[in-house]
């Protein structure tokens, strides 16, 4: 049997237009800025043509694919594994539902909890700083966790119950592009700032050598403090969000879920970028839902596909169909 | 000014588990000097840079810097106070062009004090950098991946991004170690050419022949200790540094 | 008196759940975070064995153990092996795994309180004063012959000293021809074994319920966290420091309050000493 090899050369317009001279066709520019433009286009088009049940689908996956951006940034750029999705989330709800329990309007409770929970959250993950890989991800998945049974013992604004009654989101077409109007600046923000900002530079630093980043005159926790104030403030207006779309918070926005679907975004959808977690949580939400009929057996799905793609597929699907789209690939003979 | 005393080091201290790392080291530094750090290996040396330079805690001693006690101070503000180093195991950020390495320290507090830092685009800084420790703009070496640069070039790099930082003084933690002989003598000169700026320079070496050509005076480390000070001739005429390169008169090597 | 002999039984229990854990990561660094799972599928395997299919208690636990033991190789043959040294991942896939097998005991009808292991000796005794049942003074003489079933192994027996061998230096243990994946899948298997012991012995003072399994994996993380991570005299120390915690906590104040402790203590002793009460310290990286 003779030995086959796979053989992948790139597209001759995707050779052309790593240089500068891009712009120089249209359909180079649309090879270009095709698959972003495709992806605006899908999350303005879908809510107007989908029902009513899936456009909540979609307002949650909003809230999930913000807290997948919020986890690769930090962990694709900065280098802090940090499971502490649950915490921004809950910190975030319980502050602008406490805010509207108090007679604030939504228009002030989501703003403010957006950028008082992030410093919050900010400031309790401060002392963890300095630890780094596992035992971040230990002690920062560990908060929320601590928050909620806090909660459950003390029974602060209703324990276990919550805080019923909050205001709603006005309508289900404001609720939905709020999200997707959020999720698209906070992509275009971040992505511009760690690929074209110097300050880009530095949190990749940050993940890459410590050590430099002290030699270079930079205050490494400084910078640590920053990236985790960007991430938090993501993942506290997802909370806020959720707050108002459920009109009720309570323990449930500690849930473990709002740390681990992060990590499975990641995996599936593929690191290195922001729009690797993007596309995982785009996947992964709506497929949880529409396999509800299992029960929790979709659970077992889903772990089973975590580790399939973890153990045997690393690169993760936004990787593969990169691949697919900037290369051709073909078998030869060694 | 050419005779004031920039860097002062007083009895610092540093065991680790029991082993003394370095043992009550002192010594001074004029502003503008050459000091040659050596000794065998496991002496001690790269540990008293990092007990200099706030990498290590020290456990006993004092550090003075241009007259402030910068003794606890955290790494970076040690850095920022213009007392910049470089790493013997150089770890460059390795998915980024190389000119992009010295953005960070462009960023810096220290650097965009400067006249150099507070020009707008950073990149054409770094670049000009680059250029002038010896990066070949014209061959485009400043935009290849760090990961990818040879030994001698990350050692150049090491030394820009330290520049960057228009630093006072600078600790060169083995610059010539690992290179080649022609790399080495393309090296000297820019260590020359530093001095000659007025950069005070702390060399650890072990490549004496080469220290000694920019090196007025240096100290010897041994187990933790310094047992000798003073210029190459006095060194090389020591006992106690004869017996702790070669193991002495009655080592069994020269018998 | 009340504290401390409730204090002691709490403390061993803490290293039951949590001895299989440390084992597995000291030796191999592997965070299996299929522990929980792995006792929760014991306890239900013995019970199933026991009361489905009317075996003896005693053959049930030695069959419900050997099969545990397998699905450990098997964890590690099949999946870890293919991430070692890439912590995250390792995470991750033994989550993954532990994840699918309690949830598939959920669907397939493990909820409720009808899944109860029997105790081994019921009715209780007196101990200075403290009413305590058999079962709990079974716990404590579990953890206490554990421990020094340990002991004894890593001291003084030859795959005992090679695990430790290779945990202590892994490259000097693979020239001495130690093979370190072989070592690893012992590690795990009698890892698994652990939790299937602990399981065993804890599982009759309750039910066999799924939440117990992510209990049982928050308590082992907390306890080999909080012991340096690798350091399983330290998780025997760090489990006395949160076991007398929590009976403290419990009677002094309320008894909803005994996992705040437990995470609050993890929260502590990592912001003030990060590489754990035993963990090696490691200084800096660069070294001469």
């Amino acid at each position: 049997m003779p030995e086959l090899r796979k053989e992948r050369l790139d597209r001759g317009v995707k050779v052309r237009s790593d240089t500068i001279y891009a712009l120089s066709s249209m359909k180079e520019i649309m090879f270009l800025v095709g698959p972003g433009l495709l992806l605006i286009l899908l999350l303005l088009v879908l809510p107007l043509v989908v029902s009513p049940y899936w456009q909540r689908v979609m307002a949650i996956t909003g809230v999930y694919a913000l807290l997948s951006i919020s986890f690769g940034f930090l962990a694709n750029y900065v280098g802090l594994v940090c499971l502490g999705g649950a915490l921004y989330v809950g910190v975030g709800g319980y502050l602008s539902g406490l805010m509207n329990a108090a007679g604030l309007p939504l228009i002030i409770c989501i703003p403010l909890a957006t950028f008082l929970g992030a410093l919050l959250c900010t400031l309790l993950l401060l002392p963890c700083l300095p630890l780094r890989g596992v035992y971040f991800a230990i002690v920062s998945f560990i908060y929320p966790l601590l928050a909620g049974r806090l909660i459950a013992a003390t029974g602060f604004y209703g324990g276990t119950d919550g805080i019923p009654g909050l205001d709603t989101l006005p309508n289900i077409w404001i609720t939905l592009y709020l999200a997707i109007l959020i999720l698209l600046i906070i992509l275009y923000g971040i992505s511009r700032m760690v690929n074209y900002e110097d300050v880009g530079l530095v949190f990749r630093g940050v993940k890459d050598n410590e050590l430099a980043i002290k030699a270079s005159a930079l205050d490494l926790t400084w910078y640590k403090v920053q990236a985790v104030y960007i991430s938090a403030v993501m993942g506290c207006f997802a909370g806020a969000y959720l707050a108002h779309l459920y009109g009720w918070v309570g323990l449930s926005l500690f849930a473990i879920d709002f740390s681990i679907l992060p990590v499975a975004a990641t995996v599936v959808g593929g690191s290195g970028t922001l729009y690797g977690p993007l596309l995982g949580a785009l996947i992964l939400v709506p497929a949880s839902e529409a396999m509800r009929a299992f029960g929790t057996l979709r659970i077992v799905f889903y772990a089973v596909l975590l580790v399939f793609f973890v153990v045997f597929w690393t690169e993760g699907i936004l990787d593969f169909l990169k691949r697919k789209y900037e290369q051709f690939e073909h078998w030869v003979r060694i | 000014m050419k005779d004031d005393i920039i860097l002062k080091v007083e009895n610092v201290s540093k065991s680790f588990g029991g082993v003394k790392a370095v043992d009550n080291v002192s010594f001074t530094l004029r502003r503008g000097e050459v000091l040659g750090v050596i000794g065998p290996n496991g002496s001690g040396k790269t540990t008293l840079i990092n007990l200099i330079t706030g990498f290590v805690k020290k456990d006993a001693g004092t550090v003075i810097y241009n007259n402030q006690d910068i003794s606890n101070w955290p790494a970076h503000k040690i850095a920022d106070a213009g007392l910049a180093r470089t790493f013997q195991a150089m770890r460059p950020y390795p998915t980024l062009a190389a000119y992009k390495n010295i953005i960070p320290p462009l960023f810096s507090p220290r650097a965009r004090r400067s006249a150099r830092g507070k020009l707008g685009d950073r990149s054409a800084v770094a670049i000009d950098l680059l250029e002038e420790v010896g990066f070949e703009r014209d061959a485009r070496v400043p935009y290849k991946l760090a990961g990818a640069l040879p030994l001698g070039y990350l050692k150049r790099l090491e030394l820009s991004r330290c520049l960057a930082l228009m630093p006072e003084t600078i600790i060169c933690d083995e610059v010539f170690s690992g290179l080649s002989m022609s790399e080495i003598v393309s090296m000297v000169p820019l260590m020359e050419k530093l001095q000659r700026d007025g950069i005070t320079l702390i060399m650890v070496e072990h490549r004496l022949r080469e220290l000694f050509k920019i090196a007025g005076k240096a100290i010897v480390l041994n187990f933790g200790e310094k047992i000798a000070e003073g210029a190459p001739e006095e060194i090389f005429n020591d006992d106690r540094v004869k017996e702790a390169y070669f193991g002495g008169e009655d080592s069994y090597v020269f018998k | 008196m009340e504290i401390i002999i409730y204090g002691i039984v709490n403390s061993l229990t803490l290293i039951l759940m949590s001895i299989g854990f440390a084992l597995a990561y000291g030796v191999s660094r592997i965070p299996n975070f299929a522990h929980g799972a792995l006792f929760i599928l014991t306890g239900y395997l013995t019970w199933l064995l026991r009361f489905r299919m009317d075996m003896p208690y005693g053959l049930a636990i030695l069959l419900s153990l050997i099969i545990v033991a397998i699905i450990g190789v098997a964890l590690y043959q099949i999946i870890l092996i293919r991430v070692r040294g890439m912590p995250i991942s390792e995470i991750i896939a033994s989550f993954g795994v532990g994840l699918a097998i309690l949830e598939f005991l959920r669907w397939s009808g493990l909820k409720g309180t009808a899944h109860m292991l029997p105790p081994f000796m019921s009715g209780s005794m007196l101990i200075f004063d403290v009413p305590l049942d058999y079962q709990r003074i079974i716990v404590v003489l579990g953890g206490v012959s554990v421990l020094l079933f340990l002991w004894f192994f890593t001291t003084y027996t030859k795959p005992g000293l090679s695990l430790k061998a290779i945990a202590q230096n892994e490259r000097a243990g693979l020239v001495l021809g130690i093979d370190s994946d072989i070592a690893a899948t012992l590690a795990v298997a009698i890892g698994a074994v652990f939790a299937g012991i602990a399981a065993i012995i804890l599982l009759p003072l309750g039910n066999i319920v799924v939440e117990m399994g992510y209990e049982v994996l928050v308590f082992a993380i907390a306890v080999s966290v909080c012991g340096g991570l690798g350091s399983w005299k330290g998780a025997v120390i760090a489990s006395f420091l949160i076991g007398f915690a929590q009976t403290i906590t419990v009677s002094l104040v309320a008894p909803h309050y005994h996992f705040v402790t437990a995470l609050f203590i993890i929260i502590m002793v990592l912001i003030f000493k990060p590489s754990g009460l035993f963990g090696r310290q490691k200084e800096l990286e660069e070294r001469v």
